[in-house]
C-alpha cells in the first residue's frame, strides 16, 4: 500500500531542507555595516592611557578589528586562535577592549598572550555601539579604504581563519 | 571532583540506556524472558545515574564552582541562590541534561505504573524509550557536555541571562519539557504496538492517561511561557509567533489531535492507524522542536548558542527516530485495517474533522516556521514570516474546529440525526448570536472580528452547559445529586477543558479588540489617562539589587478619582552582563490588567513610559489553566484504575513466553 509511505516521503523532503538549513548560517545576519565605511573612532590605547589611536591612522592597510573583554569567557576560547593568527603575520589585528577594566584587561593579555598590534580601550562601549556590537567577541575585516568587508559574530575558529579570513585578506591586499 | 563524578554518572547512564534500549527489544522479539526482565531494572538504574549527574551539576552551580565552564558562562557569585538552581537549565548543555532527566523520569514512571500490561509489551515500550534516551545522553556527552572544566578557573561567572532571572522561568522550562518529553510514552507504546501488531483498545486505553498528562504539562508550560513573555519582555504581547514558541505549539496541536483520536480508538476501535501515526507525529514534533531550538537553524529572540556539530547530531538522530518510525508504520499499517465504520453525522466524523483541522493548523504553523529556512536553502534570500501570515492562516483553520467543539460532544457515536442535533443546539446558537451582537457594544464598540470571537466563545460555553443539562436529564437516577455523581471524571474533565477554551477565546478576543496602549514621555508630576484610569508619575529613585542596579519609578493610579494603588516599574542594568532589563509593574484584576513598563530616559528628568490597559488578558492564561485542570480531571477517571485490575488476564503471556504470530485483536478487521 503506497499511501502508507506518504508520511515517510513528506518527512524525507523536510529532512532534506533541514539538512540544507544546517549548512546555512542564520547567525550570519547580513550586517548593515558590511560594505559600508567603518565608523570613525578616536580612543585611548589600552597600554598607555595617554596615547590614542584613530580610524584615520589605519587607512591604507587591511586590518582586523577584534572586539574582546576580560569578562568574556567565549573570548578566552577564541584568544588562542587570535594569537595563532597574529603569528601568521598576514594581517595586523587591533583589539577593541569592550566595557572592561584596564587592569583586568592588561592582566588577561599578560597571562594569555597579546596578539594585538594595539588594543583600543572602550570602557563606555560607545565605539562598540557604533560598530553594532551585540555580543562579544565579534570580529571585523576592514580594507585599505576603511570599508568593512566581513563581520563575524561569536568566536572565530582556526578553520574560519584558514578558510575565510586568510583568503579574504589576500584578495584585499592584491 | 564532583563534576567529574557527574560526568562519570552520565557515562554509566549511557551504558544503562543502551542496555535498556537494545536487550529488552531483542528479548521481546525472541520471547526470551531473561532479556525481557532486564527492562525495568535497567530503566531504573538509568534514572538513578542521570539524577546523580544532574545533582552534580546543580551542586557546581550552588557552590559557585567557576572552574566548570558551563557554570562560569551561566552563573555568578552574586546570583541569588534560587536562580543558581534554575541557572542549571539557563543554557544549552544544562537544558539538554534537564531534557534527559525528565525523559528518565517518565521512563521511571512507566516502570512503576505498568502493572496492567504484560511484561513483553512493557519491555518493548521501555526499549523504545531506552533508544531515545541513548541518543540524547550520547548527544549530551559528545557535543554538549556540561561538566567540561575551565582551567584556570574564572574569577567569577558571566551571570545568568537577566531575562531568565525571574520566577516564571523557574517553572516554565521544566513544565514545557515535561509536556514535550511526556509524549514519548504514547510514542513508545505506538511503536511497541506496531512491532507486535496489537493495535487494540487496551493500547488506546493505556496510552490515553499518559498522553493527557503530558498534554496538561505542555498546556501549562506554553501558558507560563506566554505569561512570562507578557510581563518580562515589557511589550505587553502574549504570543509572538516566534520559532521557539511555534516549536512548542506544534506538538500541542498534534497532541490535542492525538488525545481526541485516542478516544475513538478506545471507545470504538476506529482510527487505529491514524492514532498510531499521530502518536509518532506528536513526539516527532517534540524532537523537531528540540532540533529547531537547539541547532540554531532558525534565528529567534530566544537565542541560544548554535554549534554546527550539535545540529548535525540531532538531525541524524531525528532521521533515525522519525524516519525509522514512519517506515515501521508504512510496513505495518496495511495489515491492521481501519476499524468500525461510521456515518457522515456521528461523533467519529466530528472527531475526524477536529483531527484534520488540528493537523492542518499544525502544518500551517510548521510551514510558517520553516519557510524562511526553505527560502534560504533554495537561495532565494533571507526573510522572516511574521504574525500577519499566522493570523491569516491559523485563525480561519481554528474557527471551524472551535465550532465543531460545540457540536461534537453532543453527537452520538456511529450515527446521529442531523435534524435532532440542530434542534438540540438551537438554544445555544441563539444565545451565542445574541452575545456576539450585544456584548461588544457593552464593552465599547463592535467589529466583525470581536463579534465572531465572542460568538465562538459563547457557543462553546453554552454547548458545554447544554451538554451537561441534557446528559443529566437523560440519566435514569431519581435525584439530581445521584445523576451528577454518576458521570465519569473524564466527562467532567472534557467539559472543563472545553469551557477553558471558551474562557481563553474571550481573553484573546477582548484584549485584541479593546486593549489601549500608550507610549508616552513622562516627567515626575505628569499624568496620563486611559479611560477612567489616571496614572501619575510620583517620582523616580535608584535602587541596588544583589546583582543589578535599578531605577524605580513610582506611579499612583486612580480610577475615577478613587485611588487603587501604586505601581513600581523598574529599569535594571545587570552588573555583569551590562544588559538593561525592564521589570514591568502590573495591577492585575479579574477583568483587566493595568500594565506599566519603564523605558529609557529621554532628556533630563523625563522617561519613556509604556502604559497599557489590557482588558480580560488574564483570561488567556486562566483558560489554559482550566484546560489543564480538565485534563487532570480526565486522568483521574476511575475507569483507568478499574482497567488495571481487569486488563491483566487476557494480556498475560503464554507459559513459554511466545506470542501467537498473528495476534487476534489486530487482525479483527484485516483485509
Amino acid at each position: 500500500m503506497k499511501r502508507y509511505f506518504i508520511p515517510f516521503g513528506v518527512f524525507v523532503v523536510m529532512l532534506g531542507f533541514l539538512a540544507l538549513g544546517l549548512t546555512l548560517k542564520p547567525r550570519e545576519l547580513p550586517s548593515p555595516l558590511v560594505g559600508k565605511a567603518a565608523p570613525a573612532f578616536l580612543l585611548p590605547t589600552l597600554n598607555s592611557p595617554g596615547s590614542s589611536l584613530s580610524s584615520q591612522d589605519l587607512r591604507g592597510k587591511v586590518w582586523v578589528l577584534n572586539v574582546w573583554a576580560s569578562w568574556c569567557v567565549a573570548c578566552r576560547d577564541e584568544h588562542a586562535t587570535m594569537v595563532e593568527m597574529a603569528k601568521l603575520g598576514l594581517v595586523p589585528i587591533y583589539g577593541l577592549n569592550y566595557k572592561d577594566q584596564r587592569a583586568d584587561a592588561l592582566g588577561w593579555l599578560d597571562r594569555l598572550g597579546n596578539p594585538y598590534v594595539a588594543s583600543l580601550f572602550d570602557a563606555e562601549g560607545l565605539v562598540g555601539i557604533d560598530y553594532g556590537v551585540y555580543g562579544v567577541p565579534e570580529t571585523f575585516v576592514i580594507d585599505k579604504v576603511g570599508v568593512i568587508r566581513r563581520k563575524f559574530i561569536g568566536p572565530v575558529t582556526a578553520q574560519m581563519v584558514r578558510d575565510e579570513i586568510v583568503p579574504l585578506v589576500a584578495r584585499l591586499n592584491s | 571532583m564532583i563534576p567529574e563524578l557527574g560526568h562519570f554518572a552520565l557515562i554509566l547512564a549511557l551504558a544503562f540506556a543502551l542496555v535498556q534500549g537494545v536487550l529488552p527489544l531483542i528479548g521481546a522479539a525472541r520471547g526470551n524472558g531473561t532479556l525481557i526482565a532486564l527492562a525495568k531494572p535497567a530503566a531504573r538504574a538509568q534514572f538513578v545515574f542521570i539524577a546523580l549527574a544532574y545533582a552534580a551539576l546543580t551542586n557546581a552551580f550552588v557552590a559557585n564552582d567557576f572552574s566548570v565552564l558551563y557554570v562560569a558562562q551561566h552563573s555568578n557569585s552574586a546570583l541569588p541562590l534560587v536562580y543558581r538552581f534554575t541557572a542549571v537549565w539557563g543554557g544549552h548543555e544544562g537544558s539538554i541534561l534537564l531534557w534527559v532527566l525528565i525523559l528518565a523520569g517518565w521512563t521511571l514512571a512507566v516502570t512503576l505504573f505498568s502493572k496492567q500490561l504484560d511484561d513483553r509489551t512493557v519491555a518493548r515500550i521501555l526499549g523504545v524509550m531506552g533508544l531515545i534516551s541513548t541518543g540524547f545522553v550520547a548527544f549530551t556527552l559528545l557535543t554538549s557536555n556540561p561538566f567540561l572544566r575551565l582551567l584556570p578557573a574564572a574569577p567569577d561567572g558571566q551571570d545568568l541571562t537577566p531575562l531568565l532571572q525571574d520566577p516564571g522561568m523557574v517553572i516554565h522550562p521544566p513544565m514545557l519539557y515535561m509536556g514535550y518529553v511526556g509524549f514519548v510514552v504514547a510514542f513508545a507504546f505506538a511503536i511497541a504496538a506496531l512491532l507486535s501488531g496489537r493495535l487494540d483498545a487496551a493500547w488506546a486505553r493505556w496510552s490515553r492517561p499518559w498522553t493527557t498528562v503530558a498534554w496538561c504539562f505542555l498546556t501549562c508550560g506554553i501558558a507560563l511561557g506566554s505569561f512570562w513573555a507578557y510581563y518580562e519582555l515589557g511589550w505587553g504581547g502574549w504570543w509572538f509567533w516566534d520559532p521557539v514558541e511555534n516549536a512548542s505549539l506544534m506538538p500541542w496541536l498534534a497532541g490535542t489531535a492525538l488525545m481526541h483520536s485516542l478516544s475513538v480508538t478506545e471507545k470504538r476501535g476506529g482510527f487505529k492507524m491514524w492514532t498510531a501515526l499521530l502518536a509518532i507525529i506528536t513526539f516527532s514534533l517534540s524532537l523537531l522542536g528540540t532540533f529547531i531550538v537547539r541547532s540554531g537553524v532558525l534565528t529567534s529572540v530566544h537565542a541560544f548558542a548554535s554549534d554546527p556539530t550539535r545540529g548535525v547530531f540531532i538531525l541524524g538522530f531525528l532521521a533515525l527516530v522519525i524516519g525509522g518510525s514512519l517506515l515501521l508504520f508504512a510496513w505495518r499499517a496495511p495489515r491492521v485495517g481501519a476499524g468500525g465504520g461510521f456515518e457522515t453525522v456521528s461523533r467519529e466524523s466530528m472527531l475526524l474533522a477536529n483531527n484534520v483541522l488540528l493537523i492542518v493548523a499544525c502544518a500551517s504553523v510548521m510551514l510558517g516556521t520553516l519557510y524562511p529556512l526553505v527560502i534560504d536553502a533554495l537561495g532565494l534570500g533571507k526573510l522572516s514570516v511574521g504574525p500577519p501570515y499566522f493570523n491569516a492562516v491559523f485563525v480561519p483553520l481554528m474557527a471551524p474546529a472551535l465550532f465543531l467543539m460545540g457540536i461534537g460532544p453532543l453527537t452520538r457515536w456511529r450515527k446521529a440525526g442531523a435534524i435532532d442535533l440542530a434542534l438540540r443546539l438551537r438554544w445555544a446558537a441563539g444565545v451565542s448570536v445574541a452575545a456576539a451582537l450585544l456584548a461588544p457594544a457593552l464593552l465599547g464598540h463592535w467589529t466583525p472580528l470581536i463579534g465572531f470571537g465572542l460568538l465562538l466563545a459563547t457557543w462553546i460555553a453554552s454547548t458545554v452547559v447544554l451538554n451537561l443539562v441534557t446528559r443529566l436529564r437523560e440519566h435514569p437516577a431519581p435525584a439530581w445529586s445521584q445523576r451528577l455523581r454518576a458521570q465519569p471524571g473524564s466527562y467532567y474533565g472534557m467539559l472543563l477543558a472545553h469551557f477553558g477554551m471558551a474562557v481563553f477565546i474571550v481573553g484573546v478576543t477582548v484584549v485584541g479588540g479593546f486593549a489601549v496602549e500608550k507610549d508616552v514621555r513622562m516627567a515626575p508630576g505628569d499624568t496620563v489617562a486611559i479611560g477612567s484610569y489616571v496614572f501619575k508619575l510620583e517620582g523616580l529613585a535608584e535602587r541596588r539589587g544583589p546583582n543589578y542596579a535599578a531605577v524605580r519609578a513610582t506611579l499612583s493610579v486612580t480610577d475615577d478619582g478613587r485611588p487603587i494603588g501604586e505601581l513600581n516599574p523598574e529599569r535594571r542594568v545587570y552588573t555583569v552582563s551590562r544588559s538593561p532589563m525592564t521589570e514591568t509593574a502590573i495591577d492585575r484584576g479579574f477583568t483587566r490588567d493595568l500594565y506599566v513598563a519603564l523605558g529609557d530616559s529621554v532628556g533630563t528628568n523625563a522617561w519613556g513610559m509604556r502604559v497599557y490597559y489590557k482588558p480580560f488578558v488574564g483570561w488567556i492564561w486562566g483558560g489554559c489553566l482550566l484546560m489543564a485542570l480538565g485534563g487532570m480531571l480526565a486522568v483521574m477517571d476511575r475507569r483507568y484504575r478499574a482497567a488495571r485490575r481487569t486488563a491483566n488476564e487476557p494480556a498475560a503471556m503464554p507459559a513459554n513466553g511466545a506470542l501467537p504470530a498473528r495476534p487476534a485483536l489486530a487482525m479483527k478487521a484485516s483485509r
